[in-house]
């Protein structure tokens, strides 16, 4: 298990350089001069020289580069065009509000959307498993930036009963992890549910029942534990995608995280915030993957011996 | 005697699939209601009752009415109008987005399943990384380097789209390529390029078109949320995403600015969504 745990954990290397290159190289791709475009177009030519040299843009490319991988590995970003602070303050103060409101969401979206996939799984073809799949194909199609409107419109303006946005109290939790949670939620019950009802047509499911197994254990023992395998993967890719969906969600309801912090940069170029929110999202990815293959091993020996 | 000359008849694999799919009643609805929304943003000079970006400032946030069914919004521009037009733009980077995605995962994928070797890991390993990756934070890193705007929309929508085809394809062509009838091609002498898209592709297409139909209600919903950021299509147009994020100040005292825009994303894409799964539902052997 060690040993593959370091396996993994050098393989993590190779993919985060070639992302960095990546979002090194992105500032370069850039039509244009970066220097000139991050200092709008009234700047004097002393000011873009700064900012040229603020970004080491005067320097050989293998210079910039190392200078900003080493800057990346002591935690120097550099500063955000927009609002000149150093960008790791600004990613810094708006981490925790995404990672609350990610990790609610997940939770609510994980038990909601296992539990129906597994009851529509063992109801299949009756009306509940029909309810429940009208229901989630209907979550994967809703936009989750109107949803969160109507949730604002009917709780918080007609009822009064929640803020409309912000960020502070548990209140200003209830309404956008509902919001993030729902896509993540169909996508999970309809996964389990195929999943399931996959293993349950396998031929050792068929001998439990015909040997007497009582058909709670069936479920539970037999069914549910293979299935399982596939939904902890879809799970972590999930989380990922959450990630994705909180820039939206994050913008309705006026929510001090990282996703909104990453759509104002886009919108005012502040490519230093961008290149840094970029490594820390795929950063993310990479160790919510590595997560999901480790839960992977302890669950599945055969993975680990190999 | 004629039944079973009925029964020893060998009907054509779009004869089958045809008899299959008609049994899916959801699905056939939701392609005729596609058909609906595609015919109405085609002919949208003809049946939308007002010009889409016409103002009217005597009729501003004018309640829905015979005059202007879906109301009138800030501009006093006619709702209806604006969404049937709306459906052009969200239509349209559906359907490039998924023939350019399409195409380009189409041909990685044959040639990464036909060829193997490095140039299939190379091609795979490349997939991976995109598929890594949520397709809305792909579409904005796109965004950010070509700057906001529908046509970079459509760039970003249909990058993320080559590699759920790429693997698709890259699947049926390693099988289909043990298959004994490409075999007895190639030993005939037929050219790799020839195998590939006469004999690979026309297996791997079930999947391809289901793919495309899930993808496409895919792609119309990140294409309206980037809209909605205010990344993608920018006013006054009549884009769904942006409408709703118009009218958002409007809330609790025109409803109706959020709520016509939001029912045209949500059908639109729950259709395309139900279509995807009733032709996958015909077109797959095991059945669910």
């Amino acid at each position: 298990m060690l040993s593959y745990l370091l396996r993994r954990l050098l393989g993590v290397v190779p993919v985060l350089v070639a992302v960095s290159i990546f979002v090194f190289g992105f500032v370069r791709l850039l039509p244009g001069d970066p220097a000139r475009l991050m200092a709008g177009p009234e700047a004097s030519e002393a000011d873009v020289a700064a900012i040229r040299h603020d970004l080491s843009l005067d320097q050989p490319i293998w210079e910039q580069y190392g200078r900003y991988a080493r800057g990346l590995l002591t935690g120097d970003l550099g500063r955000s065009s927009r609002t000149r602070q150093p960008v790791a303050t600004e990613i810094g103060a708006r981490f925790m509000p995404t990672l609350w409101l990610t990790i609610f969401a997940m939770a609510w979206a994980t038990v909601a959307g296992m539990t129906t996939g597994v009851l529509s799984g063992v109801k299949r073809g009756r009306w509940q498993d029909q309810a429940a799949m009208v229901l989630a194909v209907s979550g994967i199609s809703f936009p989750s930036f109107w949803l969160g409107l109507l949730l604002i419109d009917l709780f918080s303006v007609r009822l009064g009963w929640l803020p409309t946005g912000g960020y502070g109290t548990w209140q200003h939790f209830v309404l956008p992890s509902l919001t993030l949670g729902v896509a993540v939620a169909a996508v999970l019950a309809r996964f389990t549910r195929s999943a399931f009802v996959e293993v349950a047509s396998e031929d050792f499911v068929r001998t439990a029942r015909a040997k007497g197994v009582p058909e709670r254990l069936v479920i539970l023992r037999h069914t549910l534990r293979n299935a399982l395998l596939p939904v902890i993967t879809m799970t972590g890719l999930q989380f990922g995608f959450l990630l994705g969906g909180a820039v939206v969600v994050e913008t309705v309801f006026a929510w001090p995280g990282l996703g909104r912090l990453l759509v104002d940069s886009v919108s005012y170029r502040d490519y230093p915030v961008i290149q840094a929110e970029i490594m820390l999202f795929s950063l993310e990815f990479v160790l919510i993957n590595l997560g999901v293959d480790l839960i992977y091993a302890v669950i599945n020996p055969e993975i680990r011996f190999r | 005697m004629s039944a079973t000359v009925a029964d020893n008849r060998i009907s054509s694999p779009v004869a089958e699939f045809w008899r299959r799919f008609r049994r899916k009643r959801v699905a056939l609805v939701a392609g005729f209601i596609i058909l609906l929304i595609a015919l109405a943003a085609i002919a949208a000079p003809l049946v939308a009752p007002y010009d889409p970006s016409a103002p009217d400032y005597d009729n501003v946030l004018a309640d829905p009415s015979a005059l202007h069914p879906f109301g009138t919004d800030a501009y006093g521009r006619d709702i209806l109008s604006r969404v049937i037009w709306g459906g052009r733009i969200s239509l349209s980077v559906g359907v490039i987005s998924v023939l350019v995605g399409g195409a380009v995962g189409i041909v990685l994928g044959l040639v990464s399943g036909f060829f193997g070797g490095w140039v299939d890991s190379l091609i795979m390993r490349f997939c991976d990384v995109l598929f890594a990756f949520p397709g809305l934070l792909l579409a904005i890193g796109v965004v950010a380097v070509l700057g906001p705007g529908i046509s970079n929309v459509i760039w970003a929508t249909s990058v993320f789209s080559v590699p759920a085809f790429a693997r698709l394809v890259r699947g049926d062509a390693l099988a289909l390529k043990r298959a004994v009838y490409v075999q007895a091609a190639r030993s005939i002498g037929v050219r790799p390029v020839t195998l590939m898209l006469r004999h690979i592709l026309p297996g791997a297409l079930p999947g391809v078109i289901v793919n495309g139909s899930l993808r496409l209600g895919n792609n119309i919903l990140t294409a309206a949320s980037l809209s909605f950021l205010g990344l993608g299509a920018q006013p006054p147009s009549p884009e769904w995403g942006a409408m709703l994020a118009d009218g958002r100040s409007y809330l609790g005292v025109a409803d109706w600015l959020t709520l016509w825009p939001g029912v045209a994303i949500f059908v639109t894409v729950l259709a395309f969504n139900l279509l995807g799964d009733g032709l996958r539902d015909a077109l797959s052997q095991k059945l669910r």
